[in-house]
């Protein structure tokens, strides 16, 4: 029996009164990997927000279970606490703070969450060094500021980086392929694999079928309108690159 | 209706007694108002020589002739100069028994700050138990000064110890007339601290008000002269992280710093005071004057300063670059919640050769609160080949406060090179919800950002100030956003 570890329905969501979400439903089992595709202003970013609980965005029906919980309830602190990740499209910078100290905060923050001690400065820098290699960005964080300076392909690193230190349970993967090389994109695909168990889901927002060579999924959903308006397995993503999303617009209704 | 000293006073009093203070203001006290007398009286009391009358005499006299100024970004009630009390000897607190006398206020903050508890008991004057220990580190440190022949003492010790350096330095980095808080300082200021540093010598510890005994409490109008003589250096630590809550409103300070010859000072101070209320009622005026004086070949001097509190500041730290190859330094970051107003920033004044300084300043704003930055840097016409850098950066959180840059840049020779680099921008929603994302708080996010806003000023700060400052910031501005 699988368990469903997200469960979506019936979400409607606005920002500035403008209507994005219509309804929109997904179920994503432990261990599954969903992609989602679509052309621009479909409401994929919009989904990420709503569901990591950015308050740009007022959800107007519906409900987000995760982990047994309704967490459109939560604070999005209190969501990441309980297992939702989101690798931000547009990561941003902090300047002055340092990759070291903005993961001490967030690990031991999450720890505290679950009742238990901060981890031992050692056992910290050990865990740092460890998911550095992961995304092959050894030495490269410590004493930098968070995302400042960086490149395109270290800051979508520096977010698979994040996700391995905080080990979620449920990872959104918002167009982490977007301005990376084929070289970054093989690091990132292959962080996310390497993260991947029967325990964990991922959900990957993407326009372009080339990550999924990489990190295969188990559905691919067409979303257009505020909803999905297609579910298929893995080939569905070929079909859509060969043809575009305009045949697509007939289904919808 | 403005809000007096009085006020203050019986605001205070009323808190003094949750605290479990006795106010004895009956005793070695003059009345209010000033005047000659006032001044001759004051001397008096102190039993001071003829010299030092004369010196506050002739500022008192100047102080006359000036008008208070008003060019600074600042509103408050220009205080009634006949309402104060410019002589009272310092009141004895009634000793607690413990700390849980305290307000419980205060003892949130000191815990919030991760202050011992030694130390809480020292600045509540309870009687500690392992008070040996106390003194016995009082003690040693000043037999460590002594044999170095560094001495640190309050003003009027000082005064009656060492008469001919005072008189030699008094007045020499701030005049007497030099600005109207100034002169006023100079003609009744009560007491202080002074420092020489004699030449060669570098000072061991970090120089701190806290350790020097017979401290009870800052001064209304307090006076500090530091003196290193050549190739001498010396950390000075000015003020403390805990909330300090006076009863005067008023604080006209003077800071001077004489620097010899291929001599270094840093002065770093962290402000406190009472920043009056939400509503902004009450809270300390701090109009200082701070100055210091590069006096030879290659003196150097760096303020650092970290002001969170009082209602009104009005403070420009600033450097005379006298000798050739002198460096002038100043980093501050000042914040202001609620209804806080600041004017603070710093002079450089170019007159030797080789010159160099820098300036850094962080403002952070929050609340309805306004919070300029204003500075001269000046480079004469003989100050060849000199530089300056100077940042300015201002942090918004809120729509309702306000940020200020003045910067006056005067150049007068053709091979200095001025810069001046300002930024200002907003505490950003998505820098906060990127941190919650990741599993932190959103108050703990805003700590996380400004102190890296920060950063650069607050690592000029010796080691365990720095950690105090920091979490001081967050404390300040609990609650200004969301």
């Amino acid at each position: 029996m699988s368990t469903p570890i997200i469960s979506i329905k019936n979400l409607h969501a606005e920002v500035a009164g403008h209507k994005i979400l219509k309804g929109f439903n997904l179920e994503i089992n432990e261990g599954e990997i969903h992609a989602i595709m679509g052309p621009n202003g479909t409401g994929k970013s919009t989904l990420a927000s709503v569901i990591s609980g950015n308050d740009e965005y007022e959800v107007t029906e519906g409900e987000v279970i995760f982990n047994g919980k309704n967490i459109l309830e939560l604070s999005p602190d209190e969501r990441a606490a309980e297992g939702v990740f989101l690798a931000f499209q547009y990561p941003v910078e902090i300047p002055g703070v340092s990759n070291t100290n903005f993961m001490k905060a967030a690990v031991n923050n999450i720890r505290e969450y679950h009742g238990k001690d901060p981890l031992k400065a050692k056992d910290f820098l050990k865990l740092m060094k460890e998911k550095q290699a992961l995304v092959e960005l050894e030495g490269r964080l410590t004493n930098r500021s968070v995302n400042e300076g960086f490149s395109g392909g270290e800051k979508k690193r520096n977010e698979i980086f994040q996700m391995a230190m905080l080990d979620p349970k449920f990872a959104i993967l918002d167009e982490t392929d977007s301005g990376l090389d084929i070289d970054a994109l093989k690091i990132v695909a292959n962080g996310v694999n390497t993260l991947h168990t029967k325990e964990n889901s991922f959900l990957v927002i993407t326009h372009y079928q080339r990550l999924l060579d990489h990190i295969i999924p188990d559905f691919v959903h067409v979303m257009y309108d505020g909803k999905i308006v297609r579910t298929g397995p893995k080939e569905l993503a070929l079909e859509l690159e060969e043809k575009g999303y305009d045949w697509l617009k007939g289904e919808t209704v | 209706m403005g809000y007096t000293e009085a006020d203050l006073e019986k605001d205070l009093e009323g808190k003094e007694y949750e605290y479990g203070f006795v106010s004895d203001f009956e005793s070695d006290r003059i009345d209010k108002g000033l005047n000659e007398d006032v001044v001759r009286l004051i001397s008096n009391k102190r039993e001071e020589p003829e010299w030092l009358l004369e010196f506050r005499l002739s500022a008192y006299r100047h102080w006359l002739t000036m008008e208070e100024p008003d060019w600074a970004h600042v509103k408050y009630e220009k205080p009634n100069f006949q309402e104060i009390v410019y002589y009272s000897a310092p009141k004895p607190k009634k000793k607690l028994n413990s700390l849980d006398e305290v307000d419980p206020e205060l003892k949130t903050m000191y815990d919030k700050l991760g202050i011992s508890v030694e130390e809480q008991m020292r600045m509540n004057g309870i009687a500690i138990d392992v008070i040996v220990d106390s003194v016995s580190v009082a003690t040693t440190f000043k037999d460590t000064l002594l044999k170095k022949g560094i001495i640190f003492m309050s003003f009027s010790e000082a005064v009656k110890e060492y008469p001919e350096l005072v008189r030699e330095y008094l007045g020499s980095v701030v005049p007497a007339g030099d600005n109207y808080y100034a002169a006023l300082n100079s003609a009744v200021f009560t007491d202080g601290s002074f420092c020489y540093i004699p030449k060669g010598v570098r000072c061991p510890m970090e120089l701190s008000t806290y350790f020097r005994i017979n401290d009870s409490g800052t001064g209304q109008f307090e006076r500090t002269l530091i003196v290193a003589d050549e190739g001498s250096y010396v950390s000075y630590l000015e003020g403390c992280t805990a909330p300090s809550r006076d009863e005067n409103q008023l604080h006209a300070a003077v800071v001077e710093i004489m620097v010899k010859k291929e001599a270094e000072v840093k002065y770093s101070t962290v402000q406190n005071w009472y920043p009056g209320d939400a509503q902004g009622k009450g809270g300390v005026y701090n109009f200082v004057t701070k100055r210091a004086m590069c006096d030879g070949y290659k003196s150097k001097v760096s303020w650092t300063q970290v002001e969170t509190g009082s209602a009104v500041t009005w403070k420009y730290p600033s450097c005379v670059l006298k000798g050739d190859y002198s460096e002038g330094e100043f980093y501050s970051v000042a914040v202001t919640a609620n209804h806080q107003m600041a004017d603070t920033g710093s002079k450089m004044v170019h007159i030797g050769k080789n010159t160099k300084s820098i300036i850094i300043s962080k403002g952070i704003s929050a609340g309805v609160s306004e919070n300029s930055y204003r500075g001269l840097v000046q480079v004469n016409k003989n100050a060849i080949n000199s530089r300056n850098f100077s940042q300015c950066d201002s942090l918004l959180l809120g729509d309702k406060c306000g940020a200020h840059t003045f910067p006056y840049i005067e150049v007068k020779n053709r091979s200095s090179q001025v810069e001046h680099e300002a930024t200002t921008s907003k505490i950003g929603e998505d820098q906060i919800f990127y941190c919650q994302q990741r599993g932190i708080s959103e108050e703990k996010a805003i700590s996380l950002i400004v102190n890296g806003y920060a950063r650069e000023v607050l690592n000029q700060l010796p080691m365990e100030f720095a950690a105090e400052a920091q979490k001081l910031l967050a404390i300040t501005l609990e609650g200004s956003v969301g």
